[in-house]
């Protein structure tokens, strides 16, 4: 029998170049996009999406070009937060971010779903787990290389709970993005949060530093400082319940 | 992937690709020496497979459009709301948008219908006798 190599007659699939190719869009999409961060925790329910919003609208706000991917495809909460309107733009028709409050562009699955609906997939769902995972995966690099995201300063990804998707994030993009890390302060989050830090780390992130959010009221302990120090960075903000903008506009500061 | 004729020891050209049903994707390869034709069938899961990694078997002849595994393979549901429609489903009081949403939406795909416009919303109502809403 022949190994793949002695036909050597083009392979006309050639799934290769074509996820070459995908991953060439990607970096070409990109490279008007100065910089981009991944807003992560480990931990859900901290405040990320919360956080990723407001500090983008900071952002706008100081007259920063900033843009928006809701990278959590199953729990999307960024057109909640963002879309200065009720109505659903059919964004699947156009391949331009939306435009969201102060400006913000933002990109999201829920633009995509019917209201309240869960992300699901035609075709049989027979074995789903095999083929679940590299769906999620195309659609973000779609969302990262489709979208007509133009000249920005900023590109903040709003990530899911875990580590499955920054991880697809690292490979995507072929660069591990900078990593701002969002935890509250009780110890509970701290350990969930340093697994995530340590993966990013572990990647070659850049950690831009800690936002303590939900502080000052029932939740207790020292998350922010802790992580601060064990991975010698800085918690940049501490986030009280219903800040005001100027909060995040001190934040988008530090950016 | 490549095919090759064993008996010919002759690497197939790719023929076509087809989509017979049954979530099979059908491969066509022909050997150019015997013009013997073989197809690859996937079964509905790997088909699935090849398709999430938004590749083609046998090679693109057109660039990917933009969004093309989301539009295909994602259940976006629901029609299109023009921009008429969306200001006037704006309008509606919140606590019954999400309600009033559906009805149109459920009347618009048992009529066929792939966008929702003012006119469409006229007919609804009266149909429908929900006049107000
Ligand atoms: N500082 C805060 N003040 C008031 N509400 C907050 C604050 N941070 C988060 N929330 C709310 O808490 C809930 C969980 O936040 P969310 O951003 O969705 O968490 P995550 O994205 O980490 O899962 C949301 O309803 C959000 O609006
Ligand atoms: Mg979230």
């Amino acid at each position: 029998m022949r190994t793949y190599h002695q036909l050597t007659d083009p392979d006309r699939s050639g799934l290769g170049d074509q996820i070459g190719a995908q991953r060439k869009r990607v970096a070409e999409r990109l490279a008007a996009v100065r910089r981009i961060v991944a807003v992560m925790s480990g931990k859900g329910g901290v405040g990320k999406s919360y956080v990723t919003a407001h500090l983008a609208r900071g952002l706008a706000r100081a007259g920063r070009s900033v843009g928006v991917l809701d990278a959590d495809l199953n729990g999307p909460t960024i057109p909640g937060l963002l879309r200065d309107s009720d109505a659903r733009r059919a964004t699947q028709e156009s391949p331009e971010p939306a435009s969201g409050l102060d400006g913000v562009k933002y990109v999201s699955m829920g633009q995509f779903l019917e209201e309240g609906s869960p992300l699901s997939f035609k075709g049989p769902t027979a074995e789903s787990f095999v083929w679940r995972g590299a769906m999620e995966a195309a659609a973000l690099r779609e969302f990262l290389g489709d979208v007509e995201w133009g000249d920005l300063e900023v590109l903040l990804l709003d990530l899911p709970p875990g580590m499955q998707r920054y991880i697809e994030l690292c490979d995507i993009l072929g660069n591990p993005p900078s990593v701002l890390t969002v935890t509250i302060p009780t110890p509970e989050s701290r350990d969930a949060v340093r697994r995530a830090m340590r993966a990013a780390v572990d990647h070659g992130s850049e950690l831009l530093g800690i936002v303590e959010n939900m502080v000052g009221g029932e939740l207790k302990g020292t998350a922010g400082d802790d992580l601060a120090a064990e991975f010698a960075t800085a918690v940049v903000a501490r986030i009280p319940w219903h800040p005001t903008p100027d909060t995040w506009n001190r934040l988008a500061a530090q950016l | 992937m490549k095919f090759l004729c064993v008996e010919c020891d002759q690497q197939m050209t790719f023929a076509r690709r087809e989509l017979p049903g049954d979530g099979t994707l059908a491969a066509t390869f022909k050997c150019p020496k015997c013009g013997r034709v073989v197809a690859m069938l996937t079964n509905p899961m790997e088909t699935q497979l090849v398709s999430s990694l938004g590749v083609e078997i046998g090679g693109r002849t057109v660039p990917a459009e933009p969004f093309e595994m989301v539009r295909a393979n994602v259940v976006t549901g629901g029609p299109a709301w023009s921009g008429d429609a969306q200001e006037r489903l704006a309008r509606v009081p919140s606590f019954v948008r999400g309600m009033v949403k559906k009805i149109y939406a459920d009347y618009a795909r048992e009529h066929g219908i792939t966008e929702i416009t003012p006119a469409i919303m006229d007919n609804a109502r009266t149909e429908l006798g929900l006049e107000g809403m």
